[in-house]
């Protein structure tokens, strides 16, 4: 079986959180069991430059469970880095808006950004979240190489990678870190490998200054979610950061038409100041993410981690890119380095985040027809807040919708949670109360009145 | 020490966790430092002074034990608590994950180890 020895040369493309956490990784593993290895990390951007030059483009969320996992690891995020932490969010939905906060009521999931910030931002007012990776891969051992890499190929049985402008060099494992925003997948598609590229889909994040006060104000340390009846749009979050507000949209071909009348929305706009203005945003991006993973992420001497192999369906990209990463690092100082070697290991890793996105596919759908009824989107609100107002009493609207929004818990256990008797019967019984003749016309008074 | 940031900040001389109370998290230090001690007879032993990277209530995690000792702020001090749960549940997916916890519990023995020769033969 291929293994990893003494001195192997291992190359990873792409320095975004997949391929430091691996690189980071390979070598605490190999520093346990005594060997020296050499890695090289070959990447194009520099994360310390302002706007989608040095962004790895996406909300800049890193969830609750992959802060704590990280802290267990002894990689604590600084406070540099950690642009707010977040210890709520608020649903917003055309019936209207709550609150909901974690039981402990403590900071546990960050908000970075990915790179030196918007496009405009003076530099090193912060600490990239991928720069901060980067610098422990680097303090680890690895060896950065800039440059576009523009040939991979086989020699000998190795894989070779080159750079623009520079030389061949021979690795005994490649690792492949690019993600789905990029050209040098394309590069694969004639070495006589088994990978397929990922499905993919299109979001739509921008970034808005507001200043630190505003940001304060108007959204404090909650990330604001919205659940809306527009057509196309799945979900949009706004997340808080120092100076900026980033609004993120997952949906069904998302254009400009659809991410405006999403801005113009009340719900929106009661979030923000009153001078905001949405055509004045610092800076935009629509990136693709994985939505169904690759089904062969390996070969010989060959893997492919985080983005471009598998990822978690919408949400702790990062979470699933940490996950991935460090089951190839293991796999590849503890097994090897073989086909064989990854199915055994490395793949059971890939496949149970897929499993999960399966079960993600399914509720999201749920949560999407249950957007379509109004008085199942006020049934869902009369529970969250009647569990918000008594903290004693089980939160399990709240907490299902929290693992849900935030990614902190793995869509198996918020289905588990949702098919618990009680939740449904607690649901039903909300939905009753809403559908009730007398509750309906004291809505529709009311509704009256407003008009 | 700023509020925005993660985890939670403890003011000096505020109690993180009791000596006797039930455990379901344990904590890791983002800043600042805390003081480890046992109660006896109404009086505290200082076991030790833990800072920044240091963990502490990691005994809960895998035993049903109540807390062993008391966890003071000195100074201001920001923790991050990590749940029982989520541990456990990445420590079975991934049991390397235990491994630094091991680490520092082994740390831990090799101290009281010499301890132990110290006070049995007083050198």
């Amino acid at each position: 079986m291929l293994s990893l020895d003494e001195n192997s040369r291992v190359a990873v493309i792409g320095a975004g959180p997949a391929g430091t956490f691996f690189s980071y990784f390979l070598f605490a593993m190999a520093e346990r069991v005594g060997q020296e290895i050499q890695l090289d990390i070959f990447e194009s951007r520099n994360f310390a430059s302002p706007g989608p030059s040095g962004c790895n483009m996406c909300g800049g969320i890193v969830s609750e469970s992959l802060v704590q996992t990280l802290a267990t690891e002894g990689i604590n995020l600084p406070a540099s880095v950690i642009q707010r932490g977040i210890d709520s969010y608020v649903l917003h939905m055309d019936v209207g808006s709550v609150k909901i906060e974690t039981p402990l009521q403590e900071k546990r999931i960050g908000a970075v950004h990915r790179g030196a910030g918007p496009r405009g931002n003076q530099e090193g007012q912060w600490d990239s979240f991928d720069n901060f990776l980067l610098k422990l891969a680097r303090d680890k051992g690895a060896n950065i190489i800039s440059g576009r890499v523009d040939e991979i190929r086989w020699e000998d049985g190795r894989p070779a990678v080159k750079v623009r402008g520079g030389e061949s060099r021979v690795y005994d494992l490649l690792v492949v870190a690019v993600g789905v925003n990029t050209a040098t997948l394309k590069l694969f598609q004639d070495m006589d490998i088994k990978y397929t590229a990922p499905e993919t889909t299109k979001t739509f994040i921008c970034e808005y200054a507001l200043g630190k006060e505003k940001i304060e104000n108007y959204l404090g340390s909650s990330m604001h979610t919205y659940l809306l009846k527009i057509p196309r749009l799945e979900f949009a979050a706004m997340i808080p950061k120092g100076e900026y507000a980033t609004v993120c949209m997952l949906g069904k071909k998302i254009d400009k038409e659809l991410v405006q009348s999403f801005l113009n929305t009340p719900e929106v706009k009661r979030c923000l100041p009153p001078d905001w203005d949405s055509q004045q945003e610092a800076c935009r991006c629509m990136p693709k993410i994985n939505i169904k993973g690759s089904s062969h992420p390996f070969s010989d001497r060959l893997i492919f981690v985080g983005d471009c192999g598998i990822s978690r369906l919408y949400k702790d990209g990062i979470g699933a890119a940490y996950k991935t990463a460090k089951a190839a690092a293991t796999t590849a100082v503890f097994t090897g380095i073989s086909e064989e070697a990854l199915k055994q290991r490395f793949w059971p890793a890939c496949q149970k985040l897929e499993k999960d996105n399966r079960i993600g596919k399914l509720i999201f759908s749920s949560v999407g027809l249950i957007q379509s009824f109004p008085f199942a989107r006020r049934a869902i609100l009369r529970m969250v807040a009647k569990e918000q107002q008594n903290r004693g009493m089980p939160q399990r609207m709240s907490t299902s919708l929290w693992d849900l929004f935030t990614g902190s818990a793995p869509y198996r256990e918020v289905l588990l949670r949702m098919a618990h008797p009680l939740f449904l019967s607690s649901l039903i019984w909300n939905i009753v109360i809403e559908l009730w003749p007398f509750r309906r016309r004291k809505q529709k008074g009311r509704s009256h009145e407003e008009e | 020490m700023k509020k925005s940031k993660l985890g939670k900040v403890f003011n000096d001389g505020e109690v993180i966790i009791r000596q006797g109370d039930a455990g379901n998290f344990m904590y890791e230090i983002l800043d600042g430092q805390v003081e480890v001690l046992r109660e006896k007879g109404g009086e505290e032993v200082q076991l030790a002074i833990l800072e920044k990277g240091d963990f502490f209530g990691e005994m809960a995690i895998f035993e049903r034990e109540k807390r062993s000792a008391t966890v003071r702020a000195q100074g201001q001090v920001r923790v991050l608590t990590v749940d029982k749960k989520i541990l456990l549940r990445r420590i079975s997916e991934d049991p390397s994950l235990a491994l630094r916890i091991l680490e520092r519990m082994s740390r831990r023995i090799r101290e009281m180890d010499g301890e132990l020769v110290r006070l049995r033969t007083g050198k």
